[in-house]
Parts: C-alpha cells; structure tokens; sequence
C-alpha cells in the first residue's frame, strides 16, 4: 500500500475529528455531569490538535492553555462542589419535573438552530464565492511563524477590537465580583501591617483588676 | 515508500525511549537525593544502606510498589480512579519532548516550546482533581480542591514571568530562548522575576512550604489517601518529574540553559549537558533546601501571596522591562 504525506495527515485528521465529534456528543449524552466536563476536555484538547494539525500551533496551544488549563478546571471546580454529579442528567427521560424541562429545551433548540444557520451562511457564501473573504484578510508576513503574525495584526490594526474585548471582560469580572460579595459581619481579617506595627508598649497593657468584678476584654 | 515512514517511526521511537528513560532515571536519583538533603539539614543520615550511598534506595521503594496489592475503594468511580495517575504521569513525561538538552539535542524543536510547556504543566491539575473526586471521600476532596485553586492562581504569576523573558528574547521557541542568553543570563536583569518564578514553581508543583493539597496533618495525604501500590508510585513519580521540569524551566528561562558561565578555556571543555544537569541539579537542591527549612503556609495566606503580591508585582515588572527595553532600544528584532 502507498502511503505519502497527504494519507497520513488525512488518517491523523479524521482520529482527531471523530474524537472531538464524539466526545462533543457525549458532552451532552453522558449522565454524570462531572462525566460530560471531562468529555467537554477531551473534545478542548482534540480540536486544539486540529488546530496545530492545520499549522495555528499558535492557536492551539492557547486553547489548551486557556480553555482545558483553566476554564474547564473551573467548570468541574464548580460542578463538584455543587454535587451536581449525584444529580442525574434529566433533560431527556423527563417525568417527575416537566415544566422544568420545557423551559430548557425550546431556549437550547432555538439557540443551536441559529448557530446552524450561521454556520450554513458562513461556509456556503465562502463555498459559493471564495474571493469573498479575501478583502478582509490581513496582510500576513511571509516566512513569519503565526505566532509572529498574529502579533503583528492584533496589537496593530485591531488594537482597538482587543482592547475592547478586554474591557468587556474586565467589566464582566468586577461585575461578578459585585454580584455575589456580601460582606460578612463580624469577621476577623488578618492584617499584616498591624501585627507588624505592634509594639511592646501598645501591645501590652496592665489593668487594675477590681476584686470580684473582672475586667471586660475588648480585642 | 512507506518503508520510509516505518523507518521515521522507528527512529523517533527510539529517540524517545532514550529521552525518557533518562528522565526516570533522574527522577529516582532525585527522589533519594531530595531525602538526603532533607536528612542532612535535620542532622540525619537519610537513605544511605541500599547500594553505594543509598542510591538504590529509590528503586527498592519501586520494587516494594509495585508488589503491593492495588486497592480501589468500593464506591469510587472506577475508571477515573485508575486514570489519575496515569494522566499525572504522562503529563509529566510528555512535557521534556520540547526541553533542550544542547543546542540540537531536542526531541521537538517547535515554535511554541514554551507554551508547549505551559499549557502542559496547566494541565497537571487534572490528575490531582481527577483523583480526589474519584475517591469518593472527603480528604481527597479537600485537597483536590485545594490544589485546583492553588495551581491555577500560581500559573497566572509563571505566565506573566514567562511574558517578561519573552519581552527579552523576541521568540517562543526554547533553543532560542537560550541562545538569547549567551552574552548575559537573564536572572541578572530579571532577578525578580527569578526568585518569583522560584517560588511560583514551588507552588505549582505542591512542593513544601505550599504541600496544602497532601497536608498531612489536616488531610492525611489530600488527593493521595486511598490510592496505594503501583497507583501511588505513580503519583509520586509524576510529582517529582514535574519538580525537575520546573527545574529545568528555570534554568532556561534564567540560568541561561546549557550556556557555559563564561566562555573560557577550561569551562568550555565542559559539554554543554553538564552545564545543564548542574544547572538543574543546583535548583533542585534549593527546591530541597526550602522543603527542610520552611514551614507549611496557611491557606488564605498562600491565595494572598500570589492574587495580592506576585501577580501585581510581575505585571508592574512587565511594565518596567518593556519600557527599559523600548527606551534603550533593545527591543529583539523579529
């Protein structure tokens, strides 16, 4: 049998889709939910080895660092401590909680029929007419590596784009911050600069004690 | 022609049984090295009666391992049980394919080392997450947990660290990362950054003083306690090796890799590999020395020290480095 390049890049290309379609499936299938995130990283890494395959190594390093490094350990942080996994996936033998159910379902089909239909616009206008793209593509050094043009696009000619996009996280953060603080009464912070600043004579203090009465110690 | 691609196969096979083996190596050396500086700060003798100096000591502990009986609680989840280590594990082996040895002496010389790497030892929480819910039991809980948040928030410090060097070196390709270093190491210019990185790495490996996730006296052995035999070893075995990636890390990123000090007659007859294990093995001794001497740090001090001191702290370094090196002109030309 001929084996050349091209096989073998075809044969690496189609175990790597069919674990990332998978995995993708069963996101959504398995039962356990603490199951479903690791499926949910499984398919992270396998199309971050898509990426690299089609030469982004830039990209998908980032997605591993980004997505499986951090953003699914968050996920499973929030999930186990949830104990959501002793809660079984409901969503499809639904009996005991219908109402509960419908109000998922129309949202998700409505949402997933949309990103369809974006996907069909994007991939059949570009099918249909390739030179359609080709005005909104950067210009890109020859001979850099991608991490080098990348670098010089984004912090360039989309400066304002990313700086945006920043903010927009930034704005996200402290809002999350601000929603959930509550501050607590009664809670005894360490400080540091006080312990440190505490001298001897301060620090110390000789009461006269009444007999029979004791002494109120206030800290 | 697929006669070539077996050919290819086979030669990157056996370049990587002698990259790993190697490794494992090292890792048992450093094992019962790591014991020995211990011991000898406590004025103890340490593991000194397997073989010369107690160097076998590391592989009659492997032996007694993997005789053990494997035990898998009753309740636990199976198959993620039995996957932690071995995640842990090659996590830790499948990071040195990008680490240079000498100037041509890698495994894989790709573009993107040093996020290769990055990404790699992000994904070394895994294991230890994976292990402590698939327990089953409260202190592998709590020290999963704990480790999860530990690791994450000091990577966020390791990475603005890393940003700093590759301000200085204009590359993410490790070999060029030390080639940049020839005229001056960067832990001059960044020193910094070199005790931060040092204590980051610390961290982020579970090493004392930041052991919380197998605190012993709160959590038995955290992530660790129902696992046993071969299962454990390989815990262990993975931890260590992430230990001496960290090593090697930041002998390259600061310590200027496999570079001779200073390039004179008779330090530059030493190869180049040396310089690195010594450059290496000198970390790691300091990894030891801080185990023996500090003690453990409590938990809401440890989130401080790295969200409150050493993030604010690389990211003004950040700052500072690039500004130096815009105003003199430094800038590394692409």
């Amino acid at each position: 049998m001929l084996i050349d390049d091209r096989m073998i890049q075809g044969i690496f290309f189609y175990i790597f889709a069919l674990i990332a379609i998978v995995s993708a499936i069963m996101v959504t299938v398995s039962r356990n939910t603490v199951h479903s995130v690791f499926f949910l990283i499984l398919d992270f890494v396998s199309i971050s080895c898509l990426f690299i395959m089609s030469g982004a190594e830039f990209l998908g390093m980032i997605m591993l660092i980004v997505y499986v490094g951090a953003v699914a350990v968050l996920f499973l942080f929030v999930v186990m401590m949830l104990n959501v996994a002793q809660q079984e996936n409901e969503w499809f033998q639904s009996k005991k909680s219908k109402e509960q159910n419908s109000s998922h379902i129309p949202v998700g089909f409505l949402i997933s029929t949309i990103i369809f239909f974006e996907l069909i616009v994007v991939i059949g206008g570009w099918k249909l007419k390739p030179e359609i793209f080709s005005n909104l593509k950067p210009e890109v050094m020859s001979g850099a590596t991608n991490t080098h043009s990348i670098g010089s696009v984004l912090y360039t000619d989309y400066i304002h784009l990313f700086q945006i996009s920043g903010m927009i996280l930034l704005v996200s953060m402290i809002g999350a911050i601000v929603l959930t603080y509550k501050k607590r009464v009664g809670l005894k912070r360490q400080s540091y600069i006080k312990q440190i600043s505490r001298e001897k004579i301060s620090g110390v203090e000789i009461v006269n004690v009444d007999k029979n009465k004791g002494v109120k110690i206030d800290v | 022609m697929s006669l070539f691609y077996l050919e290819t196969l086979l030669i990157e096979t056996y370049k990587i049984i002698f990259l790993v083996l190697p490794v494992l190596t090292a890792v048992a050396l450093i094992v019962w090295l790591d014991r020995r500086v211990w011991a000898f700060v406590q004025k103890r003798r340490g593991p000194n009666v397997v073989g010369p100096f107690g160097l076998l000591q590391s592989l009659a502990d492997a032996l007694k391992y993997i005789f053990k009986e494997i035990i898998i609680p009753a309740t636990s989840n199976k198959i993620i049980f039995i996957l932690a280590p071995i995640v842990t594990m090659t996590l830790a082996l499948i990071a040195w394919a990008v680490i240079p040895f000498d100037e041509n002496l890698v495994l894989a010389d790709i573009n993107v080392g040093i996020l290769y790497l990055f990404a790699v030892s992000s994904l070394g929480v895994y294991g230890i997450i994976m292990g402590g819910w698939a327990s089953n039991s409260k202190y592998p809980f709590f020290g999963s947990i704990r480790s999860a948040a530990q690791m994450v928030s000091y990577e966020v410090s390791i990475g603005v660290i890393i940003i700093n060097v590759l301000l200085c070196v204009g590359s993410l390709n490790l070999t060029d990362i030390v080639l940049a270093q020839k005229d001056m190491w960067f832990i001059l210019p960044l020193f910094p950054m070199f005790v931060i990185f040092f204590i980051s790495a610390l961290a982020e490996t579970n090493r004392p003083p930041f052991d919380l996730p197998e605190a012993e006296a709160e959590l038995v052995a955290g992530y660790q306690t129902e696992y046993s035999g071969m299962m454990y070893a390989m815990f262990w075995l993975g931890e260590y090796a992430n230990i001496l990636l960290m090593c090697a890390l930041g002998s390259i990123l600061f310590l200027g890799g496999w570079l001779s000090p200073i390039d004179l007659y008779p330090l530059n007859l030493i190869p180049p590999v040396v310089w690195f294990i010594i450059k290496m093995l000198f970390l790691f001794i300091l990894f030891a020395l801080v185990k023996a001497i500090v003690p453990r740090y409590r938990y809401d001090q440890l989130m401080k020290l790295g969200w409150k001191i050493f993030l604010p702290f690389s990211l003004i370094y950040v700052v500072l480095t690039s500004s130096f090196l815009i105003y003199f002109d430094l800038l590394p030309k692409v």
